[in-house]
């Protein structure tokens, strides 16, 4: 049977440009050159340049399989109920306050991305202010997810190009000016793409305003457990939010720390003032997703939940975190010395003081193309690389590039 | 304004009532009576009313397990291999629409996420055009389109007066709609009621769908399910296909692989050229990035490892063929109850007339709210209850039950 020619209803519908993360690696993907380094996407690599699975979710993924009495039935429309406890633990203290007076609703969704769009979702259709402020710059999907979940998206200062680090007078500024109530994105550590954030000092300058403004916190906390490789370390920003007796969202990801990526595991959490209120706001939550997905994935969040729950695991997991955290800071030391070694112009210190996976170079799109062109190094137009992709032995090459693009490309 | 006096950012936000279809369950959990039974949301039970888990399933999990698969995400679009298999599976491998490369599919999350996904493409492409979707149709399809912003209005389909398809209405409604109307459709097994068209009448559907340039979307959720053949089953859409139609479809593995808490379906969209497939998929991605990023990769790896697997697809196509060969087994019984007990000469040949998980009794809103507080039979209160949680030890009770609903309460 023929088609109907060249004539589609979709016509009209053009073409759409890669996404400029994941692109990254579709782009990598093509490349054939044996020294081709894939700088893109945020998924930790081991010293061999291989994807990693942690023993302890092997371990766990083990057990589900072998357990006969498992079945796949729809979780309810807020997923799995041990997996909603032990992350709100997790993120807020197992002794956190909020938790003991049952005013946090956790409601199991596809990780982050899922997180930051049902929250987003709820707030447009629930609350009275529909902006949300993001810092600049900031993950490239966050402002996609909060457009399209439906609320105005507006901007806060954050990364200084001159000193590459906080531009804290500039975000405060930008918050001060703020409408009572907007919302305000934070990135509770490990700032993507930066590596920037901020002191504890300082956030408990920017807690006291935006507690002053009655500006509503959303932090997306994707790293939790790599930026320092302490798990409490790293949940000091939202723990000092929540002790004030205040409300915020917190969107979670286990797709970095437990390296669960591909199966979608997350958590929204959504502090409220009181029990009554909890209840409440988690019904809505459950007329957002029940339309967008019905119910969440299984798989994943069983995994999770085995090893929060499981001390020994638990403790496994901590290690196995700790290692991948350790051979970051690793790498962005072998960097920072090997163009210390080439005399590369410039101050590269800003590799050892950022936080988290990736470092922001500094470098600029042009000096960016030519790496991929001449050097096939894959990254984001940003110029930001993710130190999870490299390896002792990659290193040398991305120093030299980096030497060849700063001293022959502006 | 000081922490600690504010009233909560939500205190005016109102509890949301109970999901209609997934609160039964939990409603049927509460209830502490032995006779109770379940007929509520339609996941497939055994005789002994236990939830099943697929043999073809636990050996491919096993499978995946002793390769020691990694968990990296998934492109956007999905897994390909899953992509492939789905559409052959809807299609047929050697079906024209496959070999000219005209079908965009993007692994989604299940049937909700695949329709979602749909709904996200009509209202930025499509601006202003309607969905018609049945009169009933499953309750959670206008929340959908309600909350993708797609306005929709229904078409008569279920004629009371006849337990069966108001065929005239159906066709009337689809030819009066404007011009460029998306007509949801039901694949096969037709939800809540079990009335499918005929061969005859699926021919007349198309004819008029084509006459108004409409835009056929199917939701296909239990392909193989229904009649126990994956090809028969799916001849509604291979119908469409043959006449040269672009064609929506949406696609769900939760009943006829029993992995509803995986999450796994596809939207796939049948164009005209390969080059508006390509298109489409671009723009579904873009619609997906926003919402979940990438979809989770346990579900579709199961999948493309049955389907890909003669002897594993062998033992999937007899599986299936057990699962609906019950469900027609307990049509059989529930019928020769319902005659054999009830002395009123009503015709319920209707029951054996359905196909699929459901059946449509005809029971109302106060009659089915009488099966429940009075007989502990918990169902949907449009009358539908779901045939794969009864088991032929029940089906004397259901009648009963049925029976004096139908006649003692009006």
């Amino acid at each position: 049977m023929e088609s109907q020619g060249s004539c589609s209803v979709f016509d009209h519908v053009v073409r759409a440009p890669e996404d400029p993360i994941l692109g990254v690696t579709v782009a990598y993907n093509k490349d054939q050159s044996p020294i081709k380094l894939n700088l893109g996407v945020g998924a930790y690599r081991t010293e061999e340049g291989k994807p990693l699975v942690l023993n302890v979710v092997r371990q766990a993924e083990q057990t589900l399989v072998n357990d006969k009495s498992r079945v796949k039935e729809y979780l309810p429309i807020v997923g799995l109920a041990e997996f909603n406890k032990q992350s709100a633990k997790l993120i807020f203290g197992s002794d956190s306050p909020a938790i003991q007076e049952n005013r946090v609703t956790t409601v199991q969704c596809l990780s982050g991305t899922g997180s930051l769009r049902v929250g987003g979702e709820f707030l447009a259709w629930h609350y009275l202010e529909r902006t949300i402020y993001i810092p600049v710059p900031t993950w490239g999907n966050h402002p996609k997810v909060f457009t399209l979940a439906g609320l105005s998206v507006k901007t806060y200062r954050y990364y200084d190009p001159a000193t590459r680090g906080l531009d804290f007078q500039g975000m405060l500024e930008d918050l001060n000016s703020a409408p009572a109530g907007a919302i305000v994105l934070l990135h509770a550590c490990a700032h993507n793409p930066t590596g920037v954030d901020p002191t504890l000092e300082q956030w408990e300058q920017i807690r006291q305003l935006i507690r002053l403004k009655g500006l509503l916190p959303f932090f997306d906390s994707a790293y939790q457990g790599f930026a320092s490789g302490s798990l409490d370390s790293d949940a000091q920003s939202v723990r000092i939010f929540v002790a004030d007796g205040g409300e915020c969202l917190v969107a979670q990801s286990y797709a970095k720390n437990m390296g669960l990526y591909g199966e979608r595991v997350g958590a929204l959490s959504i502090v409220c003032k009181n029990a009554d209120v909890a209840g409440r706001v988690e019904s809505q939550l459950k007329l957002v997703i029940r339309p967008m997905y019905s119910n969440p994935p299984i798989h994943g969040a069983s995994i999770v939940a085995m090893i929060l729950r499981d001390r020994d695991m638990y403790n496994e997991w901590t290690i196995e975190l700790k290692g991948m955290a350790d051979r970051i800071i690793s790498m962005r030391h072998q960097l920072f010395e090997a163009l210390l070694a080439r005399g590369t112009p410039g101050d590269w210190s800003h590799i050892i003081k950022q936080i988290g996976m990736f470092t922001f170079t500094g470098l600029n799109s042009e000096q960016v193309a030519f790496m991929t062109r001449e050097y096939h190094i894959y990254m984001t137009s940003d110029g930001r690389i993710s130190m999870a992709g490299l390896s002792s032995t990659t290193v040398p090459h991305l120093a030299d590039a980096i030497h060849a693009a700063v001293t022959r490309v502006a | 304004m000081t922490v600690g006096v504010n009233v909560s950012r939500f205190e005016g936000i109102a509890m949301a009532p109970p999901d209609p279809i997934l609160g039964v369950s939990e409603a049927f959990r509460a209830d502490t009576n032995e006779k109770k039974l379940n007929l509520g949301v339609g996941a497939y039970r055994t005789e002994e009313l236990q939830p099943y888990v697929l043999k073809v399933v636990k050996k491919a999990e096993n499978l995946m397990l002793e390769r020691g698969e990694n968990k990296e995400y998934l492109p956007i679009e999905g897994l390909a291999a899953f992509n492939k298999a789905t559409a052959e599976l809807l299609l047929g491998a050697d079906n024209p629409v496959m070999k000219e490369g005209r079908i965009a599919t993007v692994q989604g999350l299940s049937g909700t996420g695949s329709l979602r996904l749909a709904s996200a493409l009509i209202e930025r492409y499509f601006p202003g055009a309607k969905v018609l979707i049945s009169s009933p149709t499953w309750g959670n399809h206008k929340n959908i389109f309600n909350d993708a912003r797609v306005p929709w209005s229904e078409y008569r389909y279920y004629d009371p007066k006849t337990v069966g398809l108001d065929f005239e209405g159906m066709v009337a409604d689809i030819k009066a709609a404007p011009e460029g109307s998306f007509i949801l459709l039901h694949g096969c097994a037709h939800n809540p009621t079990g009335i499918d068209p005929t061969p005859e009448q699926w021919e007349k559907i198309a004819d008029v769908i084509q006459e108004k340039n409409h835009i056929p979307f199917f939701d296909v959720a239990y392909q193989g399910f229904a009649s126990g053949s994956l090809d028969q089953d799916a001849a509604s859409v291979r119908l469409f296909a043959a006449r040269g139609m672009e064609i929506l479809v949406a696609q769900s593995y939760s009943k006829n692989l029993g992995l509803y808490a995986e999450r796994i379906g596809a939207i796939n969209v049948v164009c005209s050229s390969a080059d508006a497939a390509a298109r489409v998929k671009s723009q579904l991605k873009r619609l997906a990035r926003p919402m979940y990023s990438n979809p989770p990769v346990h579900g579709a790896r199961i999948v493309a490892n049955v389907v890909g697997d003669p002897a594993l697809f062998g033992e999937w196509k007899a599986e299936m063929e057990l699962m609906a060969g019950r469900i027609k087994n307990v049509r059989q019984k529930l019928y020769d109850s319902l005659m054999a007990k009830d002395k009123s000469g009503k015709d319920w040949s209707f029951i054996l007339k359905q196909i699929g998980m459901f059946s449509f009794t005809g029971l109302n809103k106060a009659q089915s709210e009488n099966m429940t507080n009075k007989w502990h039979v918990y169902m949907t209160k449009d009358g539908r209850i779901s045939l794969a949680g009864l088991s032929l030890a029940k089906c004397e009770y259901l009648a009963d039950a049925i029976i004096d609903s139908y006649h003692n309460v009006s």
